[in-house]
């Protein structure tokens, strides 16, 4: 299953109840949840744990536009927008955490 | 917003001639929608109408055809509660026109 | 019939701060027409708005919990409450105005897994 997340995980608790319910299968960070995928946030370890269960995924244009391309933890995969279609079209199903 | 006349009070009604404020329903109000559906109020016709007042009171919503059909056969028995019962009753059908005369809003769900 | 999909709408949002809420259950009433699967899974503030007891009359917003009782005569059975979120409010089965299946997080997200489509508000 594909979880989507597009809320910042220090100000909404979105992307926890993600890490608190979902079973496994790969996170696609959007918008405003990029921010979890980068070093040096208060979020970095429990992005790291995080990565033991999930292969996360960060779309690079929101990545990009927020300034914070070069901090993008080692270990989560960019995607553009064709690689965004192509996860959810691989997925069986999905559930974005609004 | 256009408005109908029941003895000489005026009620506002929306484009579709659904009752705005649901408050403001009465039997004369309901017998003056019916006129303008052509239906002419029998005892039957009261059961589901006053049937769909009752539910709406209790659950905040006008039922789906499907939901009133299955609960008037509850309550009034297999006779009547079957869509060709209340299709006799309400040609253009118990969601739209029955809901309409009990001042209900268009079911959820109903185009 | 293999034309029934499993549909699951997830609500995560309290009751009148936002339209979610409403709008979750308007969407749920028109899909019940459609004779699938349909089951309702409520996850963080989501279970505010099964509260029992709720009075709009002073925000002047018309109160739509009465409406979720109405589920049961659309045949829509399977409200699915995740008891971490419960317990983080302080509340309990008897807080709820209909019955409810409480699962914990972890069989939460398997049936998250096992469905078709997921809608989420």
């Amino acid at each position: 299953m594909l979880h989507i997340v597009n809320k910042s995980p220090l100000t909404n608790g979105a992307f926890d109840s993600c890490l608190r319910v979902a079973t496994g299968g790969d996170i696609l960070l959007i918008e405003d949840a990029v921010y979890a995928a980068t070093s040096g946030s208060a979020m970095e370890d429990k992005m790291r744990e995080a990565m033991k269960r999930f292969t996360v995924h960060v779309l690079q244009p929101d990545l990009e536009a927020r300034g914070m391309a070069d901090r993008l933890l080692d270990g989560v995969s960019s995607v553009d927008y064709g690689g965004f279609v192509e996860l959810v079209a691989q997925s069986k199903n999905c559930q974005s955490w609004l | 917003m256009p408005n109908i006349e029941v003895n000489g009070k005026s009620y506002e009604t929306d484009e579709e001639g659904y009752l705005v404020n649901l408050g403001e329903w009465n039997k004369d109000v309901a017998e003056y929608i019916a006129q303008t559906e052509n239906v002419n109020m029998t005892e039957n016709h009261w059961e589901v109408v006053n049937f769909l007042r009752e539910y709406y009171d209790e659950y905040q919503i006008a039922p789906a055809v499907r939901v009133l059909t299955k609960a008037i056969g509850k309550k009034f028995g297999a006779e009547k509660g079957n869509s060709q019962y209340l299709y006799d009753l309400f040609p253009y059908g118990p969601a739209k026109q029955a809901c309409k005369i009990a001042g209900l809003p268009k079911p959820t769900g109903c185009v | 019939m293999s034309d029934i999909k499993k549909f699951m709408f997830v609500n995560r949002k309290a009751p009148y701060g936002t339209i979610y809420a409403l709008e979750s259950l308007e969407v749920v009433l028109i899909t019940a027409a459609f004779d699938q699967d349909v089951s309702l899974a409520f996850l963080d503030d989501g279970i505010y708005q099964l509260r029992k007891g709720q009075q709009t009359k002073g925000i002047e917003t018309k109160n739509f919990s009465p409406t979720y009782r109405a589920l049961d005569g659309y045949d829509i059975e399977k409200l699915y409450v995740e008891k971490e979120s419960l317990e983080a409010r302080g509340l309990s089965e008897d807080d709820l105005l209909v019955d409810v299946i409480v699962l914990p997080r972890a069989e939460m997200g398997e049936l998250m897994d096992q469905q078709d489509v997921v809608l989420s508000f």
